[in-house]
């Protein structure tokens, strides 16, 4: 997931190592590994993405339009949104601070800090929606004080973007990091003793630098954000037509052997897997030739001019003010 | 615009970076910090720059301490070891930042700005790649950018660190030329850090010798060359051969030979080392017993103007490597051979008593 950028840079070598016979592989070898792998690749992925589509199509166009818009799958596709859209701009702004923090400053249990960070992804989701009910629940720490007011935190809409805030914590952060640590500080140093100020430095040189792998760490998150079932289940309560999201309302309808209204909301959340997907591809490429520009550029085609070494070396310059 | 560090303390954990360097730049020289890598000098720059806080000391710009002043108002040009260029902006935006950070009041128009960095590109005689971007240029085109990138927001002092550092030796000393004649040209105050000795002696006014946290020795490149002040400047600046001897009735013995010198500031039986430069000595094939340092001839190379005689010590100084040169015309004379044992007699020689402390 750190890759946003090494995926794309292998490939003329591997055409070298193949064309090369002191390089090369027996064709059977090839052949072997390809044919494995494109067989787990038509199983596991590319088979369950076609039986949703054509179970969602099954019943006709017609079953699979009532389905999507049913009340309360418009109402699973608002409620996802409204998720989607304060989830992800909340880790927006906490993954480039913690990414600031940890790659650029030195503070007392920074090395928590990452572990910390990295718990969203090795917890559980079912643990991760219990822990707000334990919270906020009605027997939870809070519950009695949201309950006197009147809050409802658990099995309404704040408990699902709790959830969805919790479980795609770490993906602009996990991407950001190391993208940090790798360019230091220089530049910045170099912008502060210029006379730009904090604002000014971050907008004019951090961000144009980590801004393609914080698109990656955004779309990511919003795919995640979507996509989300277990923890946001916990809490939802599965009220139809006010805490549930898509994920949740395609449970629901296959529970009650809609089938074909199931597949029709599921191909929806497919559809929204594969245009992330594309999405994700084109920052990837733009990723990696801002970085190609960098290494290639600055090794084919240095800035020179016939009489170079001429201009270098002449005694005078011309004045200035 | 002068710049004086008192008393600079610096540590990084146990590591001590500087260890309580006064020191004074005056106004309108180019100074050069030299000294090995790991002696402090590059953490003095940055403390005088504003991007390291010392422990304890001041930083005075211009007779008023400048300890508390943020580094954004320190108006100090540096310029980075690596460069620091901004990379996703063309050589033009680059040049550019420092004016357009300034608040509104102070900003100059855009067609302003536009006319000053094309004067300062040419300064640097790089008009023509104000549209490339840093990683289309080369390295020694990088270094003069980011030149112009400080200038451009009109620093009173002038800090480059390591400027020629990653450049290839070609380039390194044709740009060492433009930045003598550029400071020529502006008269800025600059400092310079460099771990090169010819760098140092060739551009600066003046060179700080520091090693481990403390300055060695302040001086023009002449007085700093010719005379080095402690050990660490004379083996440091220049090749230099070293004994190691013992003060004894006057004269300074090496093992069972005799350095002939008048030692007369030192006791009797002091421990001594002593210092002669590759020229300052003389080879002697049959002088008498006991005068000069006894070596084994290792090898004689007469390519240049000068030849270049290298040898090893023999007797009790074994180990040892010396290195000598002659004119062309008395390495014929001698007609020495590989192998032959001959004497090292000085013809000037600079003694140090040794400290407990110094290596063998």
């Amino acid at each position: 997931m750190a890759g946003a950028t090494t995926l794309h840079l292998g490939g003329d070598h591997a055409a070298r190592f193949e064309s090369r016979a002191a390089t090369r592989e027996a064709p059977w070898v090839k052949w072997l590994i390809l044919g494995v792998s494109l067989t787990f690749f038509a199983t596991f992925l590319l088979m369950p993405l076609i039986a949703v589509f054509v179970e969602a199509f099954r019943k006709g166009w017609g079953t699979y339009l009532t389905a999507l818009s049913d009340p309360d799958a418009l109402s699973a596709v608002r409620l996802t949104l409204t998720a989607a859209l304060i989830a992800v701009p909340l880790n927006l702004v906490f993954g480039v601070c913690a990414a600031w923090a940890i790659a650029k400053f030195e503070f007392r249990g920074k090395q928590f800090l990452i572990t910390l960070i990295d718990l969203p992804f090795s917890v559980s989701p079912v643990i991760a929606g219990l822990v707000w009910v334990l919270l906020f629940g009605a027997q939870g720490w809070f519950g009695g004080w949201l309950m006197a007011n009147d809050l409802k935190v658990i099995f309404a809409v704040p408990g699902i973007v709790l959830a969805t805030v919790f479980v795609t914590f770490p993906f602009v952060a996990r991407e950001l990091i190391p993208l940090m640590q790798a360019q230091g500080r220089e530049e910045e140093e170099a912008s502060v003793v210029l006379g730009a100020n904090g604002f000014q430095t971050f907008w004019h040189v951090t961000l144009p630098n980590i801004k393609w792998g914080l698109m990656y760490g955004v779309i990511l998150c919003n795919a995640r954000a979507m996509g989300e079932f277990g923890a946001v289940s916990v809490v939802s309560g599965h009220i139809r037509g006010q805490t549930n999201t898509l994920p949740l309302h395609v449970e629901i309808l296959y529970n009650e052997y809609q089938f074909a209204a199931a597949f029709a909301v599921a191909s929806l959340l497919a559809l929204l897997a594969i245009v992330t997907l594309v999405i994700k591809t084109w920052v990837e490429n733009r990723a990696a030739r801002a970085l190609n520009l960098e290494t290639a550029v600055s090794r084919l085609s240095i800035a020179r001019k016939p009489d170079e070494h001429d201009v270098l070396g002449i005694g005078q310059t011309p004045a200035i003010r | 615009m002068s710049i004086q560090v008192k008393d600079i303390h610096k540590q990084f954990g146990s590591f001590v970076a500087l260890d309580k360097v006064s020191l004074e730049f005056p106004t309108g020289e180019l100074v050069a910090l030299l000294g090995p890598s790991g002696c402090g000098k590059t953490t003095l720059l940055r403390i005088i720059a504003g991007l390291e806080q010392a422990d304890s000391g001041q930083v005075l710009l211009e007779g008023e301490d400048a300890s508390g002043t943020h580094v954004r108002e320190r108006q100090v040009g540096f310029v980075f070891q690596h460069y620091a260029l901004f990379r996703h902006m063309t050589v033009f935006d680059n040049v550019a930042f420092g004016m357009r950070m300034k608040p509104r009041a102070q900003r100059p128009s855009e067609s302003q700005i536009r006319t000053k960095v094309h004067d300062l590109l040419q300064l640097v005689q790089l008009d023509w790649l104000a549209d490339r971007f840093p990683a289309q240029l080369s390295g020694g085109q990088r270094q003069r950018i980011a030149l112009a990138r400080a200038l451009a927001v009109e620093p009173r002092v002038l800090l480059l660190d390591e400027p020629f550092g990653a450049l290839d030796a070609k380039v390194r000393k044709e740009l060492r030329r433009w930045l003598r004649n550029l400071h020529d040209e502006l008269h800025i105050t600059s400092i310079f850090v460099t771990h090169d000795q010819e760098e140092a002696l060739e551009v600066a006014d003046r060179v700080v010798l520091m090693d481990h946290g403390k300055v060695e020795q302040i001086g023009t490149p002449e007085e700093v060359y010719r005379h080095p002040a402690t050990p660490f400047v004379y083996s440091f600046l220049g090749s230099v051969n070293l004994f190691h001897g013992r003060i004894e009735d006057g004269t300074v013995q090496v093992g069972e030979d005799v350095l002939h010198d008048q030692p007369d500031a030192f006791r009797q039986g002091a421990e001594v080392i002593a210092f002669a430069r590759p020229h300052e000595l003389d080879i002697v094939v049959d002088g008498e017993v006991g005068k000069g340092v006894s070596a084994r001839v290792n090898r004689v190379l007469s390519f240049g103007i000068t030849a270049r005689v290298e040898l090893d010590g023999v007797n009790g100084s074994s180990g040892q490597h010396y290195e000598v040169e002659l004119a062309r015309s008395r390495v014929t004379e001698l007609g020495l051979a590989e192998g032959q044992i001959v004497r090292l007699v000085p013809s000037r020689l600079k003694l140090f008593e040794r400290q407990a402390a110094s290596p063998q």
